[in-house]
């Protein structure tokens, strides 16, 4: 099997250039890829367009990013938790694109499974339609969407195997699998990295061929955005 | 007048046997509180899970297991994960029964709008936009009038649309009413207290009143 080990995250991320098109995995901050956005920031690549669904909060994710003026566009579905975000764009620093989460999805999916264009009927009305091409399929109105792709891929499993194979753990897989598939190069941070022929053929979710480098991330935070308990 | 719990459970009411449903974030997570506990249903949460259980035991979090408004849950037994590609598939195939969301503003044809207030808010969409797009039966959850006293059932919505023609039934504080297919709200039922002249005057949008209109039977 190709072993696609690195040593750690700033060995995995060290040849991101500026101006990159990345996608980072996750739902709010459950999957996000700590330990590389951790290295990103030390190594103060900038101009970075971010396809994620969330833009992180301001303390954690993403968000630490865009503190440090490293993310010139966001392509997002929800980014809500943020004030810094809000702030740099209400004063027009930070370029951001809104997208239906399933469109964003679907687009994602899309470019890791070479396929251009879809039609969804998401937006269809909205001001998400503007410049887009329309057409009715069995008496109903559907938009156009074009596939999303990404320069890195970076993406949070829970296993991993040494030839890249991953397996993500509960609501953590959300955009992982797709991001993991639309990338040139993809990267995948995991908790346990293990040898080949200790993970499951049959439970694999992303097979290892669209992984280039896999290292084993450390201290893993998992932070909470909404601790709710039973009363 | 309905607190926003006298919502939920008057939302509860229209689940049925049998149903995947897809909860929104506020009012529409409180509906599954009162969800009979003989009925058997399955909550849908678009990143990624069929089988929401109640929130965990404080020993029992798990930071990696959320629902669609960040908050930590768990699985009921039987539960499948899944990525966000295929939980939208499920949307937009028209495999969720129903789906349950808020709303700013809802016009008497049906359109909807609960993402952006120009200017003010801009959060995004989120999956609303999808799920309103393909949802086969939508109930809205909402307040009646904004907290100044101006209707939000209109002839036409005035903020961004999050989606055409789709909503099939409003529950407000104040009452029920269904959008019908050629415009209007249908008016159902009046809150507990709530005359019926008392909601004329809350919708702005054409009011459609057939005969006595009961009031809703909350337990």
């Amino acid at each position: 099997m190709i072993n696609k080990v690195v040593k750690n995250a700033d060995e995995a991320i060290k040849d991101i250039p500026d101006n990159s098109v990345l996608m980072l995995g996750g739902f709010g901050l459950c999957g996000i890829p700590e330990n590389c956005i951790a290295a990103i920031l030390r190594s103060g690549v900038k101009g970075l367009t971010c396809i994620s669904n969330n833009a992180g909060v301001d303390d954690f994710g993403i968000g630490l990013m865009l503190k440090t003026r490293q993310v010139k566009k966001m392509i997002s579905s929800y980014v809500g938790e943020n004030g810094e975000f809000e702030r740099q764009l209400l004063s027009g620093e930070l370029e951001v694109e809104l997208i239906p989460q399933g469109t964003l999805a679907e687009r994602i999916r899309a470019g890791g499974a070479g396929i251009p264009a879809f039609f969804t009927p998401a937006g269809v009305g909205t001001e998400v339609a503007n410049g887009k091409e329309a057409r009715e399929f069995d008496g109903k109105m559907y938009l156009m969407e074009t596939w999303l792709r990404a320069d890195f891929s970076i993406v949070k499993a829970w296993k991993g195997d040494t030839s890249g194979n991953l397996v993500y753990r509960g609501t953590a897989r959300n955009f992982n699998p797709l991001m993991a598939s639309a990338g040139t190069i993809t990267i995948a941070e995991v908790e346990e990295l293990v040898p080949v022929g200790e993970l499951d053929p049959n439970a694999i979710h992303t097979p290892g061929i669209y992984v280039h480098r896999i290292f084993q991330g450390s201290n893993y935070e998992k932070r909470i955005e909404q601790r709710t308990v039973r009363k | 007048m309905l607190d926003k719990i006298g919502i939920a459970k008057r939302i509860a009411q229209e689940v049925k046997d049998g149903m995947y449903i897809n909860l929104g974030i506020g009012i529409p997570t409180l509906v599954a509180n009162y969800i009979p506990k003989n009925m058997n249903v399955v909550l849908q949460s678009e990143n990624g899970l069929l089988g929401i259980g109640p929130f965990p035991t404080e020993e029992s979090i798990d930071p990696d297991l959320i629902n669609a408004g960040k908050q930590t849950i768990t699985m009921m037994p039987g539960s499948a994960l899944f990525n966000s590609a295929e939980s939208f598939a499920m949307i937009r195939s028209g495999k969720v029964d129903l789906t349950i969301l808020g709303a700013m503003e809802v016009s008497e044809l049906g359109d909807i709008a609960n993402w952006k207030v120009p200017g003010k808010m801009v959060k995004g969409m989120g999956g609303a936009m999808d799920l309103v797009a393909s949802a086969k039966n939508i109930i809205v959850a909402m307040q009646h009038c904004s907290k100044e006293g101006a209707s939000k059932l209109l002839r036409k919505c005035t903020l961004p649309l999050t989606g055409l023609r789709c909503v099939k039934r409003i529950v407000s504080d104040l009452a029920v009413l269904d959008v019908l297919p050629l415009g209007g709200f249908r008016l159902l039922e009046r809150a507990p207290g709530v005359t019926v002249d008392e909601i004329k005057n809350a919708t702005e949008g054409k009011l459609i009143i057939d005969g006595e209109i009961p009031e809703m039977v909350i337990i």
